[in-house]
C-alpha cells in the first residue's frame, strides 16, 4: 500500500471555488512533482471548511497547519518551504483579528474554538467524493447497526428519546414525524430530503451536500428503514450544481458497495435513492409544494391535513425532512440517543448550523450547541461587526424570520425563546446588520423576496403581502400617511392567520419584528420624513457644515446637477430642491464638511 | 467488493484509516529533520526509508518533518514522540538503522540508546 507522509487538504467548496481553489489544487499538483514529492504528499480535495471569509483554505496534516487566502503564487513557497523543509508559511497563516497573532492550528482558531462540529465535522476533512473516506471516519456503521441489531421501531425510540428536532426551521420532533409515516397505511412508502434551501444567505445544506453527501445518504436509508420505505428522493435545487454532482458521485459509490440498492447488510432492506432537481422556487420548501413538484406538477402547496405522513407523494405516505435533519442521524444511532440528548437545552437538543452573514468579520459556517447565546456566535465566533462598527440587529430565519436587537444578544438560543422574541429559527440564516442599517428598508427587501415568491395560489398571500410592499415603499420614499403602521399590523395579522402555507403564515414577521424593536424608525420616516440611519435617498438630505468647508469646489465640480454654489475659498451651500442625493460630493470632499441626515 | 455484513464493512474501513493515517493516526510522531543540512546529509533517503517500514508494518502513526534544528553536525536528526512519554532525539541516522528505531522504539517502546543525542520532556 502507499502511504503518504502528508495530506494537503484543499477546499473544493463553492466558496473557495469561487475565490480560486482550482487554480491552487493544480498549481499544487504541478509543484508537487516540480520537487519530486508526488509520492510522498497526497492532496484531497475538501468540502467546505465553513470559514468561506478566508478562502481559498489551504490545511496540511499531520500537522494541521491552516493556510487561508491561498493564491497560486504561494503554492510553490509551501510546496518548497514547508512540504519540502518542514517549515510552514508563516505570512499565509491565520492572524487573529484581535491580538494580530499568528494562529498555526486549526483547532486553535477562535473562529473554529467556539464550535461544536457534528453534522460538519467531515465537511472540510474528507475527500466528499471518495466513499471510504467516509467510511474511515465511522461511516454506514449506523446503517448497519440499524439494519442488523435494531427493529424499526427501536430506531425510532432511539430518535425520538434523542430529542432530535426539525432542522428546516419548523423544530416538530423528527422521530414523531417518522412514527406518523410508519403507522400509516400503505404498500409503497417513500423518504424525501428537503434540500431546497433558498433562504437569502442561507447555506449549510449546500455545504453538507458538498462536503458530507454519505451522511444524508445514511440518514436517508436509516428513516426509509424505519418508516418501511424502499425510495427516496432528494430534492435540490438546480442552483447547486456542485452539491448535485457529489450526490451522484456518493450514490454512485454507495451502489457499488451495496450501501444502496437490494439487500442491504443481507437484511433484506431494499434502498434506491433518486435526485430530483427544482428550479429553484422559494415555495418549493414547504413540503406539499415540494412533493408537487416531485411529481412534475406545479410547485404549490395545498390545505394540510392530510399530512405527508399519510398522503404524500404519488399519494404514498412520505417523510420530509431536510438535510441537516437527516445529516444527524447516522450520528445519533452510532452514538446513541442519550450523547446526543447530553447536549443543548431543555427542550432543543443538540447542535444547529448558522450561516453567519452580512456585516460580521468572518462570514462562514458556525455549528454551535443549542444554548449558545447570539452574542458569541456574532462576536466570539464571528469576529464583531466589520470596521467596529455598532451592532444593530441580526436577522435570523431569513424572509420568515425576525431580527433581534442588541438587547436581546444574551439570549440562549433554542426554538422556543427564539419564537418567544418574535424570530424563529428557520433554516438557519444569520444576517447581522450594523448602525447603517434602516430596519424599514430591511423589511422592505424581505417582503419583496417573499412577495416575488409568493406561488399566487391563496389571496392573503398573493394581494396581502402585495399591499404590504406598497405601504412599505411609500414609507421609504418618504409618502407614509399616519395609520400605515396600524394598517401594516392588521395586515400581518391576517395574512398570517388566514394563508395557505409557511411562506405566507410567516411573510409577516421581517415587519412584525422590526415594528415591535424599532417602531420608532418607522415612526420617525411617516411623521418626521427622516431616515435615521441615512439609508433611504428619498428622505436624506446633504448640507455643508461651514465651519470645514474651506471653499475648494471640489464638490460643486462633481455635482451633475449644479446644485452646489459658492464663491472659491469661502463655504459653499447645497440647493436642496436641485440635489437629487447622489453622494457624489460628499465623496469628493476631502475635509469631512459634507453631512447626511 | 460488495458490502454484504457489517464485517465486510469493517475491512473496508481499514484500508481506508490506512489510506487516512496522515489526517487519522494513534498520536505517535516521527519527525525528521528536512533542513538544508538535514538533506544534505540524507534526509531525503531516511524519510524514504521511513516511510518503507511504516508502510510495511502498517503503523497508524503520523510522518512529519521539520527545519534545521542548529544541531547540523549530528544530521540526519529524526525525533520519536509517543504519546505521554519523552521526546527522544536520534543523530546521525542512515536508512539501514530505520528498521530498528521502529521496532524496538516505535512499536515496543524501548529507546535505541546507542544513537540518542537528546531527550526532551
Amino acid at each position: 500500500m502507499q502511504i503518504y507522509r502528508g495530506h494537503v487538504l484543499i477546499c473544493a467548496g463553492t466558496g473557495c471555488v469561487a475565490s480560486g481553489s482550482k487554480k491552487v489544487q493544480a498549481e499544487m499538483a504541478n509543484q508537487l512533482e516540480a520537487f519530486n514529492l508526488e509520492n510522498d504528499i497526497k492532496i484531497v480535495e475538501t468540502g467546505c471548511h465553513g470559514f468561506c471569509e478566508m478562502g481559498p483554505i489551504v490545511i496540511v496534516y499531520p500537522e494541521g497547519i491552516f493556510y487561508c487566502q491561498v493564491k497560486m503564487e504561494d503554492v510553490k513557497e509551501i510546496v518548497e518551504e514547508h512540504l519540502l523543509k518542514g517549515r510552514p508559511v508563516k505570512r499565509l497563516l491565520f492572524r487573529d483579528q484581535m491580538t494580530e497573532e499568528m494562529v498555526p492550528h486549526y483547532r486553535d482558531i477562535d473562529f473554529y474554538k467556539k464550535q461544536n462540529r457534528i453534522v460538519l465535522g467531515n465537511c472540510g476533512f474528507i475527500n466528499p467524493e471518495n466513499i471510504k473516506e467516509y467510511i474511515a471516519r465511522d461511516g454506514y456503521e449506523a446503517l448497519a447497526k440499524a439494519l442488523t441489531q435494531m427493529t424499526p421501531e427501536q430506531v425510532i425510540d432511539e430518535v425520538k428519546a434523542s430529542g432530535l428536532r426539525g432542522r428546516g426551521g419548523g423544530g416538530f420532533p423528527t422521530g414523531l414525524k417518522w412514527q406518523f409515516a410508519r403507522d400509516a397505511k400503505g404498500d409503497k412508502k417513500y423518504v424525501i430530503c428537503n434540500a431546497d434551501e433558498g433562504d437569502p444567505g442561507a447555506f449549510m445544506d449546500r455545504s453538507v451536500l458538498e462536503g458530507d453527501p454519505h451522511a444524508l445518504i445514511e440518514g436517508m436509508a436509516i428513516a426509509a428503514y424505519a418508516i418501511g420505505s424502499d425510495e427516496g428522493y432528494i430534492y435540490v435545487r438546480a442552483e447547486y450544481p456542485l452539491a448535485i454532482k457529489r450526490l451522484q458521485i456518493a450514490i454512485a459509490q454507495a451502489h457499488e458497495l451495496g450501501l444502496l440498492g437490494k439487500d442491504i447488510f443481507g437484511s433484506g432492506f431494499n434502498f434506491k435513492l433518486n435526485i430530483k432537481e427544482g428550479a429553484g422556487a422559494f415555495v418549493c420548501g414547504e413540503e406539499t409544494a415540494l412533493i408537487a413538484s416531485i411529481e412534475g406538477r406545479r410547485g404549490e402547496p395545498r390545505v394540510r391535513p392530510p399530512f405527508p405522513a399519510n398522503k404524500g407523494l404519488w399519494g404514498k405516505p412520505s417523510n420530509v425532512n431536510n438535510v441537516e435533519t437527516f445529516a444527524n442521524v447516522p450520528r445519533i444511532i452510532a452514538k446513541g440517543s442519550q450523547w446526543y440528548a447530553g447536549m443543548g437545552t431543555e427542550k432543543s437538543k443538540g447542535t444547529k448550523v448558522f450561516a453567519l452573514t452580512g456585516k460580521v468579520k468572518n462570514t462562514g459556517l458556525a455549528e454551535v450547541t443549542m444554548g449558545l447565546t447570539l452574542r458569541e456566535i456574532i462576536f466570539e465566533i464571528g469576529g464583531g461587526i466589520i470596521d467596529d462598527k455598532k451592532f444593530k440587529a441580526v436577522q435570523i430565519g431569513g424572509p420568515s424570520g425576525g431580527c433581534i436587537p442588541e438587547q436581546l444578544l444574551d439570549l440562549p438560543i433554542d426554538y422556543d425563546s427564539l419564537i418567544s422574541a418574535g424570530a424563529m429559527m428557520g433554516s438557519g440564516g444569520l444576517v447581522v446588520m450594523d448602525e447603517d442599517t434602516c430596519m424599514v428598508e430591511l423589511a422592505r427587501f424581505f417582503l419583496n423576496f417573499t412577495q416575488m415568491e409568493s406561488c399566487g395560489k391563496c389571496t392573503p398571500c398573493r394581494e396581502g403581502t402585495k399591499i404590504m410592499l406598497d405601504i412599505l415603499e411609500r414609507i421609504t420614499k418618504g409618502e407614509g400617511k399616519e395609520g400605515d403602521i396600524e394598517l401594516l399590523e392588521s395586515l400581518a395579522k391576517t395574512i398570517k392567520s388566514t394563508s395557505l402555507c409557511g411562506l405566507g403564515q410567516t411573510a409577516p414577521n421581517p415587519v412584525l419584528a422590526t415594528l415591535r424593536y424599532f417602531r420608532d424608525e418607522y415612526e420617525a420616516h411617516i411623521k418626521e420624513k427622516r431616515c435615521p440611519a441615512g439609508v433611504c435617498t428619498a428622505l436624506a438630505s446633504y448640507s455643508i457644515l461651514e465651519d470645514k468647508c474651506i471653499g475648494c469646489t471640489a464638490c460643486a465640480r462633481v455635482c451633475p446637477v449644479n446644485a452646489i454654489s459658492g464663491e472659491v475659498k469661502k463655504p459653499h451651500k447645497i440647493d436642496p430642491a436641485k440635489c437629487i442625493k447622489c453622494g457624489a460630493c460628499a465623496q469628493a470632499c476631502k475635509f469631512n464638511a459634507i453631512v447626511k441626515k | 467488493m460488495a458490502i454484504k455484513t457489517a464485517e465486510d464493512l469493517k475491512k473496508i474501513k481499514e484500508v481506508a484509516l490506512d489510506e487516512a493515517t496522515a489526517r487519522i493516526n494513534d498520536g505517535t510522531q516521527i519527525m525528521v529533520g528536512m533542513g538544508t543540512c538535514g538533506i544534505a546529509a540524507g534526509a531525503r533517503d531516511v524519510m524514504t526509508a521511513i516511510m518503507e517500514e511504516v508502510g510495511k508494518r502498517n503503523l497508524k502513526i503520523a510522518i512529519t518533518w521539520t527545519g534545521c534544528i542548529g544541531m547540523c553536525e549530528k544530521e540526519v536528526l529524526v525525533d520519536v514522540l509517543r504519546p505521554g512519554e519523552k521526546r527522544i532525539t536520534y543523530g546521525n541516522v542512515t536508512p539501514q538503522i530505520v528498521p530498528r528505531i521502529i521496532t524496538e522504539h516505535v512499536i515496543n517502546g524501548n529507546i535505541v540508546e546507542e544513537y540518542v543525542v537528546g531527550k526532551l520532556d
